[in-house]
Parts: C-alpha cells; sequence; structure tokens
C-alpha cells in the first residue's frame, strides 16, 4: 500500500495529488462526446460558430473547470452540504411557482438573478440525488423498507416532483422522480414495496390523464398517432422520424442534412439536436454515439462499484441515473418512441443550464471517484 | 476510526446485486434505441430519404405561353402583351410599407384600392413572397422605376405576360376573353396550371372552345425550398408546351367594316362564304372590351354590361332567336316549287287579307297586291300569296323544309353558347302545349311569325345554303395548331334546281328590280350586284281596333315594341360567293337600315376577294421577282 493510497483512505491528500487521481479517461470521453455536440451545432447553422457552436464550447470550458473543481472537494464536505442545498432548491422552487402564479406567467421555470437566469429544476436534480444519497447513507437495508423511514425520502422525492410538474414541466417531473426511486431500489427497497408500487402507478396513469394540462394530453394524443395531424402538433415528431430516417445507414454527410438546413425540424439545435446526427451520420453515427454515452455510463456505475462509503456509491450511481434519464428521455422522444417533453441531449444540446447541471453532476462523480477510498461510517454526518 | 459493521457490508452487497440489476435495464434501454434505430434508418431508410426528398423539393408549374388567335390573313386579333409589373418583397424594405408605397407613387400613381390591396396581400403571405404593386405600366413608367431603383429597397421591376386583344370590341364576341379561374372551373377541368395564381382561362367564344389548345402545357420547374417555403435554388426546369394559335376564317378588314357599319344598334350580323361556309365577318353589337376581364373587371364596368338593355354580353349571331319574319319566305318558296305546288302558272289574288274559318290574316299591303305570282310573291313579300302556299304545303312540309336549310337546328359553329331556335310542327305543339296543330298556326308560320324562332347564323346558312345549292355548314376556325379543321363534307341541298333557281329570280327581283321591297338599296354596280329577302318581325300583338284605325308606325313606339328587321342575301346574283345575315333588334324603322349594312359589306367583302380583281392583288411567283432566277 503506498503512501497516497494510506493518505486517500483517509481523506488526506493534496490538490496535485487530487489531480492525479481525477479520472482522465472520463474527462477526455466528456470531451468528445461535447465535441460531436460542437460539430452538430457547427453544421446547424450552415457552417458557422455562430450562433450556436461558440457560446457552446465557452460553456463546455467553464463546466470543465467547475468539473475538476467539484471533483477536488471531499465527498464529505458535499455530504454536509446535501441537505442545505435541497432545502435552497426547494425554496427556489416554491419562489419560482409563487412567482410564477402572481406574474400571471404561463410556464414559470426560472428565477433571474440579475442578469443570470437560475432553474431551480435543475438545481433540484443534483440537490435531489445528493439528499438521497445522505439521508440513505444512515440507514441499513432493512431500514430502507420501514415505513416510517421510507415516508421521509418519499416526501423528499414528491415535494419537487409536484412543484416542477405544476410548473409546468413533466420531463423534469418524471427525472426527478425516476432519479429518487431508482436510489431507493439500490439503498435495498424490499420487493414488497417495489411490486405493488409499480402496480399502483400502472393503475393510477387513468387517473394522472385527467389531471395533465391540455398541453400534455395533446402531446400524448399527438405521440400516439402523429400522421393524424402531420401539420400541427405531429409535426415535430413526423419530421423527427423524417429526419432520423433519412440518414440511412451511413448518413447524408457532415453538413449535408436537408431536414435541419432548411428548417424542416424544430428545435434543431436543442432538443432535436440528437436527429441531426442521425441525417448526417446515418445508424453508424447514431450508434456511435450511443455507445459513446453507454462508455460513460459504464465509467460511472464502476466508480460507484468502487467506493467504499454507501454515500459515494449513490450519489454516483444517482448522478450516473441522472445522466441516463437524460439520454433515454431525450432519444425515445426524437425516435417517437414516447411522447414529446421539454428534455435536451446531455452534453449535446444548445443551452447553458443543461450543460451546468450535466457538469456539475460529473464533478459529483469525479470526486466521488477521485475520494473513492475515504471510508464514512454510517452514523457519520459528513466532516463536520 | 469506527470500524464496518455487518450491516454495512449486507448494504453494500445488496447495491452491487441491485446496480447490476439497473446496468441490464440500462443496457436493454440501449439495445432498444438502437433496434428502433435499425428500424427507422436502416429498414424504412429509404421511405424516409423519399419524404424528406418530399420536403425539400417543390415542383413549381411555369405557366406556358397562350396560343395566339390570328385572322385568315395571319393579323394578330388576340396575343400576349408584355406585362410591365412593380413587385414588393416585405422582408427587404428598408422601411414601412407605406414609405416604399410613398415612394413609388411620386413615379406612378398607386390609387387607394391599389394600397389597401398591397396590404392585404402582404398579410396573407410569407414576408418573402413578392406582391404585384402595379402591373400594366406603360414601357415610359416602367422605365422610369428603373431609373429609380437604386432608391427603392425591396421594389422589383418585373416583366411577365399578359393576354391582349389588340381590336377591342371589334371582334368580342368572336374571341370572347380570359379571366381568373373560378371553383367551377376546377371542378370542369383537372389541369394543375388552374392553381397557379393568376393563371387566366378562357371564359367565352374561341378562347373558351379552343382553351385546351390554346393553354398549352404547364412547365415545371424543381426547386429547393425550406420548411417556410422560401426557395432556395432551382434544380431543374422542364420547358412546357406553349399553346397552339388559332387561325380563323375571320378576315379582320371585312369584319372591322362590319362593325363601323352596325354602330351603336343592338345587332347581329354575318357575312360567309357560301361554298365552304367560312365566316368571313361575324359582329354582334354592342359588343364589350375583352381586355377589361383580363385584369379584373371593374364592377361599375362589369354593371354597365349587365344592366344594357342592349345586352353586350350576349352574342346575338347564334345565341340571339328571333322570328324570321319575311326572310322565312325564301324557305316557303323553295318548298313550295319543289312540292310542285307553284308552278310556272301559279298565282294567287292578294285582296289585303284572306280568312280561315272566323280569323282574318292581313297582308303587310292594305288593299293588297292583287294578282301575285311566285316570284311578285317574293318580289314584295305578299303575305297573302305565302298564307295560301303555306295552308297547301301543311306544317310538316314547312318544318322538313326549314330543317334542310339548316333553320332550329345547331350549326355547330365553333363558338359556345349556340341555341338552336324553333321551327314548330305537330309533335312539338303537342309536346310543349298539349294540344294538336291549328291550320290558323300553318298559316301564320308560312310569314315567319307565330312559334318560328331562328338565330342570325341559321339564316346566314339558309342563304348560304339557297345560294350555293348545297348543304354548307358555317366554320370559324380554319387552323389549330398545325392542324386545318376538318369540315362536313358538303353535299347537294335537296331541293331540285328548278326551285333553287326560281327562289333566285325572286330573290334577286327584291334588290334588282322596281318595285321590290329592297330595290332602293341594290348594288348598282356590275358584277357585284346582290340577291336579298327583307323581313320585319313583329314583337307585339297588332289588335283589331289598332288594324281598324291604322297600325301605328314603328317610330312613334318606344324602342323596345318596335319591330326586329332582318335581312338575308348572298352576292353576286349569278355564281354567288357571299352571303349574309343582319338581324337589328327592334330596327325596323326608317330606310332599311339593315339592307343597308348587307349591301355595303358585301360589296366590301367581294372588293377584298382576291379572286375579284387579279390585278389588286399581283400574285408573286418565283417567275415575277425580279432578279430571282430559278435554278434547274
Amino acid at each position: 500500500m503506498t503512501t497516497r493510497h494510506y493518505a486517500a483512505e483517509r481523506g488526506r491528500l493534496s490538490i496535485p495529488e487530487k489531480l492525479l487521481e481525477v479520472n482522465w479517461g472520463l474527462v477526455v470521453l466528456i470531451g468528445m462526446i461535447a465535441g460531436v455536440g460542437f460539430l452538430m451545432l457547427y453544421s446547424i447553422a450552415g457552417g458557422s460558430f455562430q450562433p450556436w457552436a461558440a457560446p457552446q464550447i465557452y460553456r463546455f470550458i467553464v463546466g470543465l473547470v467547475i468539473l475538476i473543481a467539484i471533483a477536488m472537494v471531499d465527498i464529505r464536505i458535499w455530504m454536509n452540504v446535501a441537505y442545505p442545498a435541497y432545502a435552497i432548491a426547494l425554496l427556489l422552487l416554491v419562489a419560482t411557482t409563487i412567482m410564477g402564479k402572481v406574474g400571471g406567467l404561463g410556464a414559470q421555470r426560472w428565477i433571474e438573478f440579475g442578469p443570470l437566469q437560475l432553474q431551480p429544476s435543475e438545481l433540484m436534480k443534483i440537490s435531489l440525488v445528493l439528499a438521497l444519497a445522505r439521508y440513505l447513507h444512515g440507514l441499513s437495508v432493512e431500514d430502507v423498507s420501514r415505513p416510517l423511514k421510507l415516508l421521509i425520502p418519499l416526501v423528499m422525492i414528491a415535494a419537487p416532483a409536484f412543484l416542477v410538474l405544476i410548473q409546468p414541466n413533466l420531463g423534469t417531473a418524471v427525472i426527478l422522480i425516476a432519479d429518487g426511486c431508482a436510489l431507493l431500489f439500490l439503498a435495498g427497497l424490499s420487493w414488497w414495496w417495489i411490486v405493488p408500487a409499480i402496480s399502483g402507478v400502472l393503475a393510477a396513469i387513468p387517473v394522472a390523464w385527467e389531471f395533465m394540462h391540455d398541453y400534455q394530453k395533446r402531446r400524448v394524443l399527438t405521440f400516439l398517432n402523429p400522421e393524424h395531424d402531420s401539420l400541427g402538433a405531429g409535426w415535430n415528431i413526423s419530421q423527427a422520424e423524417i429526419t432520423i430516417g433519412s440518414g440511412g445507414v451511413a448518413g447524408k454527410g457532415y453538413l449535408h442534412g436537408t431536414q435541419s438546413h432548411l428548417n424542416f425540424l424544430p428545435e434543431k439545435q436543442t432538443d432535436f439536436i440528437y436527429t441531426t446526427i442521425g441525417e448526417e451520420f446515418g445508424f453508424v453515427g447514431s450508434v456511435a454515439l450511443l455507445l459513446l454515452f453507454g462508455l460513460v455510463i459504464g465509467y460511472g456505475i464502476r466508480i460507484a462499484m468502487s467506493s467504499r462509503s454507501q454515500f459515494g456509491r449513490l450519489l454516483a450511481m444517482g448522478v450516473t441515473l441522472n445522466f441516463f434519464f437524460y439520454i433515454m428521455i431525450n432519444a425515445a422522444m426524437v425516435m417517437g418512441l414516447i411522447p414529446v417533453v421539454g428534455i435536451p441531449m446531455p452534453l449535446i444540446s444548445y443551452g447553458g443550464t443543461a450543460m451546468l447541471t450535466v457538469m456539475v453532476g460529473f464533478g459529483l462523480l469525479m470526486s466521488v471517484h477521485v475520494h473513492r477510498f475515504v471510508e464514512i461510517p454510517r452514523h457519520s454526518a459528513g466532516l463536520i | 476510526m469506527p470500524l464496518f459493521d455487518r450491516k454495512d457490508k449486507s448494504r453494500y452487497s445488496t447495491f452491487s446485486r441491485r446496480s447490476l440489476l439497473v446496468s441490464g435495464a440500462m443496457t436493454a434501454v440501449f439495445t432498444g434505441l438502437t433496434a428502433r434505430l435499425y428500424q427507422l434508418q436502416i429498414l424504412q431508410g429509404d421511405q424516409f430519404m423519399t419524404r424528406a426528398e418530399d420536403n425539400r423539393v417543390n415542383q413549381r408549374l411555369v405557366a406556358p405561353l397562350r396560343g395566339r388567335i390570328l385572322d385568315r390573313f395571319g393579323v394578330e386579333l388576340a396575343t400576349n402583351r408584355r406585362n410591365y409589373r412593380v413587385l414588393l418583397i416585405p422582408e427587404q424594405l428598408a422601411d414601412s410599407v407605406d414609405a416604399a408605397l410613398d415612394a413609388i407613387s411620386r413615379i406612378i400613381a398607386i390609387s387607394p384600392s391599389q394600397r389597401d390591396r398591397v396590404h392585404r396581400d402582404i398579410g396573407q403571405n410569407k414576408r418573402f413572397v413578392p406582391v404585384t404593386v402595379a402591373e400594366n405600366l406603360t414601357w415610359e413608367e416602367f422605365a422610369r422605376i428603373n431609373l429609380h431603383l437604386p432608391y427603392l429597397s425591396g421594389v422589383q421591376p418585373d416583366v411577365g405576360e399578359t393576354r391582349f386583344y389588340p381590336f377591342n370590341d371589334e371582334l368580342s364576341h368572336i374571341l370572347g376573353y380570359v379571366a381568373a379561374v373560378s371553383a367551377d372551373d376546377k371542378k370542369e377541368h383537372e389541369d394543375p396550371l388552374l392553381d397557379l395564381p393568376g393563371f387566366r382561362i378562357g371564359k367565352r367564344g374561341i378562347e373558351k372552345r379552343f382553351d385546351p389548345e390554346i393553354r398549352g402545357t404547364a412547365g415545371v420547374s424543381r426547386v429547393e425550398v425550406n420548411a417556410y417555403g422560401r426557395v432556395i435554388r432551382e434544380l431543374g426546369r422542364e420547358p412546357g408546351m406553349p399553346g397552339s394559335d388559332v387561325y380563323l376564317t375571320i378576315d379582320r378588314q371585312v369584319q372591322q367594316k362590319l362593325a363601323e357599319l352596325m354602330g351603336n344598334e343592338s345587332a347581329a350580323a354575318v357575312v360567309m362564304d357560301v361554298h365552304n361556309g367560312d365566316i368571313i365577318a361575324l359582329a354582334s353589337t354592342p359588343g364589350f372590351d375583352p381586355n377589361l376581364f383580363n385584369v379584373g373587371i371593374k364592377t361599375s364596368e362589369w354593371q354597365a354590361l349587365t344592366t344594357n338593355d342592349h345586352n353586350p354580353l350576349l352574342n346575338k349571331v347564334m345565341s340571339g332567336v328571333y322570328p324570321p319574319g319575311s326572310t322565312y319566305k325564301c324557305a316557303m318558296a323553295l318548298a313550295a316549287v319543289d312540292a310542285g305546288i307553284a308552278t310556272p302558272g301559279f298565282s294567287v289574288f292578294c285582296d289585303g287579307a284572306t280568312t280561315l274559318g272566323n280569323n282574318v290574316f292581313h297582308c303587310w299591303k292594305r288593299g293588297g297586291h292583287g294578282h301575285v305570282d311566285l316570284k311578285r310573291g317574293i318580289q314584295q313579300s305578299c303575305d297573302v300569296f305565302f298564307y295560301e302556299v303555306a295552308r297547301r304545303l301543311g306544317i310538316d312540309r314547312i318544318e322538313e323544309a326549314s330543317h334542310r336549310l339548316g333553320l332550329g337546328r345547331l350549326t355547330g359553329i365553333e363558338l359556345p353558347g349556340e341555341r338552336a331556335g324553333t321551327i314548330p310542327g305537330r309533335a312539338w305543339k303537342l309536346a310543349n302545349f298539349g294540344v294538336p296543330w291549328q291550320l290558323g298556326e300553318t298559316l301564320v308560320t308560312g310569314i315567319g311569325q307565330g312559334y318560328v324562332l331562328t338565330t342570325p347564323i341559321q339564316l346566314a346558312t339558309m342563304a348560304a345554303r339557297i345560294a350555293s345549292g348545297n348543304e354548307v355548314y358555317p366554320r370559324i376556325a380554319r387552323v389549330v395548331g398545325r392542324d386545318a379543321q376538318t369540315r362536313p363534307e358538303v353535299k347537294a341541298l335537296q331541293f331540285s334546281d328548278k326551285a333553287i333557281l326560281a327562289v333566285h329570280e325572286g330573290m334577286s327581283a327584291v334588290t334588282n328590280e322596281p318595285g321590290g321591297t329592297a330595290y332602293p338599296w341594290r348594288i348598282i354596280e356590275p358584277g357585284f350586284e346582290m340577291a336579298g329577302k327583307t323581313g320585319t318581325a313583329q314583337v307585339r300583338r297588332i289588335t283589331r281596333e289598332e288594324r281598324a284605325s291604322g297600325v301605328r308606325k314603328n317610330e312613334s313606339l318606344p324602342w323596345r315594341l318596335r319591330d326586329h328587321a332582318l335581312f338575308v342575301a348572298f352576292a353576286p346574283v349569278l355564281e354567288p360567293k357571299y352571303a349574309c345575315a343582319v338581324v337589328i333588334e327592334h330596327g325596323a324603322v326608317g330606310p332599311h337600315p339593315q339592307v343597308q349594312i348587307a349591301r355595303d359589306i358585301l360589296a366590301f367583302t367581294q372588293k377584298r376577294d382576291p379572286a375579284r380583281l387579279p390585278n389588286a392583288y399581283p400574285v408573286k411567283t418565283a417567275e415575277n421577282i425580279p432578279g430571282f432566277k430559278v435554278t434547274p
């Protein structure tokens, strides 16, 4: 056992030592995926860095710095931060909801801090994973399934999910619930809870339908039959499928996509960017990107498995699953497998907030990796 | 340093096991996504490729050039003219639309209604779609716009094609007009061209009858468009086929003369070749200016046309039906000789009226004509003579003879809207009135009154048939595209030569012998003389009281109640070449104006005939061009 390993076990590495511990392979992989995003944004702009590729590159670099910075911070500090971060995120969500109602705006999803726009729902994705990992860290497998102990994490999931849902932002609400449930599952929730819960959810679908907004119902109906209204709401789905499908095996060639360049594709630089990859690089390119995503997820799982703390494991897995849910929902949406929800493709879609959330998530994942040898007792509340 | 307890160990193994499950689930999801990609891109790739191409490529129709309409000598009667237009492209404007229109209006006139239309068009279209500000500009106006172009951003001068009728209302009823496509037109024809904005379709006359030929076939331009329909570039172009030219049998000079002679009367006149049925001139007055319909007729102009009691929109030559009056006596005379009734010695005594049962049938001449034979009967148009002829012939033979002369039947002239008129008979009466035919009606029919209704084109056809002795049919289209129009085979008329000659003699006496009803208005020039038959068709019933106190003169009646004036003629008397029919509605006033029109137009037509004046039209051949040598 080397000196560094010994120091690592005790969480006493210096910053340069920690930098050596960073999983640079994962960083390169993330950079590659972001690079694909830059290529596509350049192509969609008709072969130009403006208006999308250049700002995106800039944001990615900022995100990279944040990632490393977060990775340097001891996970026990993140453990300390978990509940306050959750509380702040929840307060901000309440604030947006109230301001949204008072302001009379339709979909209120962000708060403005001067020039900075903050989306509390994005902040909540990270905070929820942190807080749940923190809470579940203190429970044994048996504890997880005790009703009273289970009630707390369920409320922790339900409260923000409800607030996001009424914003209304169905996609993010679904991701919050999925993240939360996945963490409960990983913490060892009994099958006696899981099986009835799944049955209950399936039974509740018709009830949920009644509570949906008109635009959400329309999206679902349109999804079920896009051809019915292929110039109206079905346009997005139809055109997305045409865009992907017309790429064929090898694609139309970089910068030669017609659907995106001629504006047949809606939201081409954000939610539907994956279709352009399908169009210009074909089946080969689309699957290659999925493989890159798969590799990142693989790294995430490996990091989770190699962490010596339950908090680290849950945090790493939570962040990885959050990333996975983004990809799954976005890809399934643009391929016409699920209704249209406003979820971007992580690292690829144009947009600052999503980029920041994803990079912060990877920062936490990296922190788990750097501090994988740190052991945290079940009843410990962190570093302090 | 606290140690791990057993519980911690157990939750780690649980975590690992469940992570494995989650990994499996994620792998399954990725496999599912890949399968979907395989389905979309490999299995259905071709289909989506086609749909992407459909999205991208638009087929734009290119309107073909409309075929011209020309007279028999190649004079353009309907053609296409450069249409100088000014367009506005809203997205290229430097300033507001109004500012641009103000700038244009300092150069050319723009009415408030034009302004409104421009605003409306801009509102209805995407901002890159050009909107027409003004069209049919003169070359000078167009040049001025071009001169100021550097200061007019978003303004685009443009040259299109528009239909143009150089002779305005002179040929309106022959040519018809073109106008915007209506919903009914689209139902009737299935040509994608009809959906083209601004496309014009033939609505009347030759323009309508030969529209499919004149229209041509559309060209196709394949263009790449974006999702908003903006054209990015042209990918390829297939030129269409320009429409066929139509050559008419009309002689524009004769047509002009005829229109001039008819002036503002509500009248119809037609001149035709007696041998082949070629229509030399055909006019219905008043006419209209077909150019008005092309650009969109104003409401006030349209109302002026529809409310005019002279019916400018009706082609009276073939859609107007009139009692033939005494012109019908030609047919009666022909039938009478043919049936052996009017033999050389046959005569009738006219004392001004004849009686049948309780009814008295008057002759137009009070006091009567005395002894009248066939020639005098025609020459002086004696009614009593023809009452007797009709009585002897019977309605069946009258009906049959009329049909042989082309009366009461469509002539088949290539103009839409022809009417058949009426030649009454026993079956017709029973079918339309449910009561049997009366002998008195035969007598009235004998002088071309009662139920008999004919069109001027039928009367001209009758005159042509009598003149030539052949069963000719009027034709107005000579060549369409490269195809000479086929004509019905000319058969001999089914009347004996003896009968035809007797009627010629009678009709010649009308104009050329003193005492004839048209003698004062004959053609004097030797070799150009015409033969004819006058007619006056009553449009009101003359009561017994009026007859007793003296029939009112037409001049004293309101226009609507005056008699129609008719005349049929052919010329020259020997070896006839041209036939003519003239009808002036409510025109039986003064010195037979209809006869004067026929006289002047027949004289003019004959003088135009190259065959009549060989020296006036030197025919150039290889031999008589100086300096030209025929190489062996």
